[in-house]
């Protein structure tokens, strides 16, 4: 209860599991913000659940977790962003979504709501849509400087987002991104939704990482029912939440080297992605394992030659992969591209809480599987690779060790899968109750908390992905780069534009 | 470098046989395609992808079209950067409002004749994000639709097939 300890709070909500979340006055609420602009807390969320928000926070040594509620006096909640810039964001999502606006914020501008619905505040108080203003970029100033517009419609087969660059020749001088134009309103089709079809709309967040939603969203169901999933399924979970994170890093460490104009490893790591989606399928009916994880369990149980299709899979790895590795290492003219290149502040990263390996690949530790952990991983062994320079050189090697990783992972899954069922009976005590989880995803740790009413349904559900604590690092990582390094930087991050959006 | 390099010559290719052509594809198509626009487009076609607003499901299954498995150009199909350069606008997504006008942009930004391919489940009538306030609802509700892929995400020889049967009524 560290975190608590120094946050003045009232009640305890009684059916909030598995960390403890309290409603906070004025007083509570600016301390927690002291603690944020401190350094001495972590912000993990912040979401609006009118006429609440809620922030939730992670303690120092990443071991402790605890969600405030602030319940807002005439709409309006103190600003967490004007000391605390990386809840901006979040405070102009909230104003879009809810109407809620917070007091004293730094950006009055809007966020998801790019002046295209037909209703305003859809999640809070509606209204109908009114005229929006002109988006304004931020300014950037100066003798020579012009001004690149990218997107929303890239020249890729990629997600849609605006980049607004500011550049001097070559050199990026200023980035500023636009994004929401994926925004699908999610939360709101989530409302009132069943477990079964919430937990579908969960798994379709962000494709690339449909195996971590489904395990976040089943875990904070399971939370908060307080029921537990049966060990084999867990171990499964393990299994596809490692094939998923193998598939997307082999492919990305590809797609990197490709934006260099490296296509061999593109090629060679295609090859090798492919074959992860392949075994995917053969255990468990589906390229991109969708819906296989639910609140309870998982769907299905692996094949019966499923397993051989893994260590297959493996063998075939272990053989091509460090080959690959010692290409990219031994590659002068490709190393010239991606060492020093969109490096990432150490300090950026710890005020932001950037996971994943754009958080690891400039000293920031964190792994949620590791801390606060959840369960098999807590019985696996494995390693949490960290390095310190920061570039897209490091966040390639932080992938290829998170490879090593999950391959070892994969293998003692395999060695020790439990027997028994896979599915457990999923059935609601009559009461309305509360769950939050914190699953890593391959791009970094996925949030999700919800709220059960008395018969099991949905009442608010919210996903937060880890890009949102990247993309505004990306901003800083590019400037002073050419843009022709733009590509590169950005496929270093790979954020996810869906699972932001929402 | 150099031992991956000859290890391509060693072994056989990777390449599989392509599926056949869909056949409901080949249907639909059917009247999508006048003779004029066969003449032109040969039996090469162009396509621009984009996303309007899909949840990046069906992107990585496009993208893994171009890998040494599938490798679509030896189909005579290939992925370019502009709208410019298109026959075919391959659209993703339930098209949500806030894409609704960069996908019309796209749309006219591809000269004639064009077909627009729909692909996945939520292209095709909104999918799971169907009824929300910021979705339109699928493709058809925004740009007329020639051909109708389908799956969540649709795989890559389903990809292939559905191409195909586009591929077969243009030339």
């Amino acid at each position: 209860m560290a975190l608590l300890d120094s946050i003045a709070h009232k009640d305890t909500a009684k059916r909030h599991r598995p960390w403890p979340r309290v409603g906070v006055s004025d007083e509570g609420w600016r301390q927690a913000i002291d603690l944020l602009a401190g350094g001495r807390a972590t912000l993990l969320g912040l979401w609006g659940d009118a006429p609440d928000v809620h922030m939730a926070l992670l303690g120092e040594k990443f071991d402790n977790i605890a969600v405030l509620t602030y319940t807002c006096k005439n709409g309006t909640y103190p600003s967490v962003g004007a000391r605390h810039p990386p809840a901006i964001r979040l405070e102009r999502a909230i104003r879009d979504l809810f109407g809620i606006e917070a007091a004293r914020a730094t950006d009055a501008r809007p966020w998801l709501d790019l002046g295209f619905w037909d209703v305003q505040h859809p999640l809070g108080k509606k209204h109908a849509a009114k005229k929006h203003a002109p988006y304004t970029f931020l300014a950037a100033e100066g003798e020579g400087l012009h001004q690149i517009p990218v997107g929303p419609v890239h020249a890729g087969i990629i997600e849609p987002g605006h980049f607004r660059f500011t550049c001097n020749g070559e050199h990026v001088v200023r980035l500023e991104q636009r994004l929401g134009y994926v925004h699908k309103g999610i939360e709101s089709l989530m409302a009132g939704a069943s477990l079964d079809d919430a937990a579908k709309l969960a798994s379709r967040t962000s494709g690339d990482s449909t195996v971590a939603y489904a395990f976040a969203f089943a875990q904070a169901a399971e939370a908060a029912l307080q029921i537990k999933a049966p060990p084999r399924a867990t171990y499964l979970r393990v299994l596809m939440a490692e094939l998923e994170r193998l598939a997307n890093h082999v492919g990305d460490i590809g797609a990197i080297c490709n934006d260099a104009s490296f296509a061999l490893m593109h090629a060679q790591c295609s090859v090798l992605r492919e074959r992860t989606l392949r075994a995917a399928e053969a255990c468990f009916g589906h390229r991109l394992m969708m819906d296989a994880i639910v609140p309870g369990g998982n769907a299905r149980d692996i094949t019966a030659d499923g397993a051989s299709h893994v260590r297959n899979l493996l063998a075939e790895i272990h053989r091509v992969f460090p080959r690959l590795v010692e290409l990219y290492d031994n590659t002068a003219s490709l190393q010239d591209r991606t060492v020093t290149t969109g490096i990432v502040k150490a300090d950026y990263a710890r005020q932001f809480g950037t996971g994943g390996y754009v958080g690891r690949a400039c000293g920031r530790t964190f792994d949620a599987r590791r801390m606060p952990g959840y369960a098999p991983y807590d019985a696996l062994q494995f390693e949490v690779p960290v390095l310190e320079a920061g570039d897209v050189n490091a966040r390639v090697w932080i992938r290829i060790r998170e490879v090593e990783q999950s391959l070892t992972l994969i293998e003692q899954v395999l060695g020790r899968l439990p027997k028994g069922d896979v599915r457990t009976a999923v059935k609601s005590k009559g009461e309305p109750c509360e769950g939050l989880a914190l699953v890593e995803a391959f791009r970094g740790d996925v949030l999700v908390w919800l709220r059960l009413d008395g018969k099991g349904r949905v009442e608010r559900c919210h996903l937060r992905d880890a890009s949102w604590f990247q993309w505004p690092l990306l901003e800083t990582a590019i400037e002073g780069n050419i843009v022709a390094d733009f590509p590169l930087c950005n496929k270093s991050f790979n954020c996810s534009y869906s699972g932001h959006d929402l | 470098m150099r031992k991956t390099l000859f290890e391509s010559f060693t072994h056989g290719p990777l390449t599989e046989p392509p599926p056949p052509a869909d056949e409901t594809g080949l249907a639909e198509l059917a009247q999508a395609l006048n003779r004029t626009a066969r003449a032109k487009l040969g039996r090469s076609l162009s396509i621009r992808q984009v996303d309007a607003g899909s949840c990046n499901g069906c992107e990585l299954e496009i993208h893994a079209l171009s890998n040494a498995f599938y490798d679509l150009e030896r189909l005579g199909l290939r992925f370019v950067a502009s709208p410019r350069h298109a026959d075919v606008l391959m659209v993703t997504g339930p098209v949500t409002k806030n894409m609704r006008e960069a996908l019309l942009r796209t749309y006219d930004a591809t000269p004639d004749p064009k077909w627009i391919v729909a692909v996945g489940a939520c292209a095709v009538d909104g999918g799971v994000f169907a009824g929300s306030y910021a979705v339109e609802g699928g493709v058809k509700d925004v740009v007329p639709v020639d051909l109708t892929i389908r799956g969540c995400p649709p795989n890559p020889r389903q990809l292939l097939a559905g191409l195909l049967a586009l591929l077969q009524t243009a030339s």
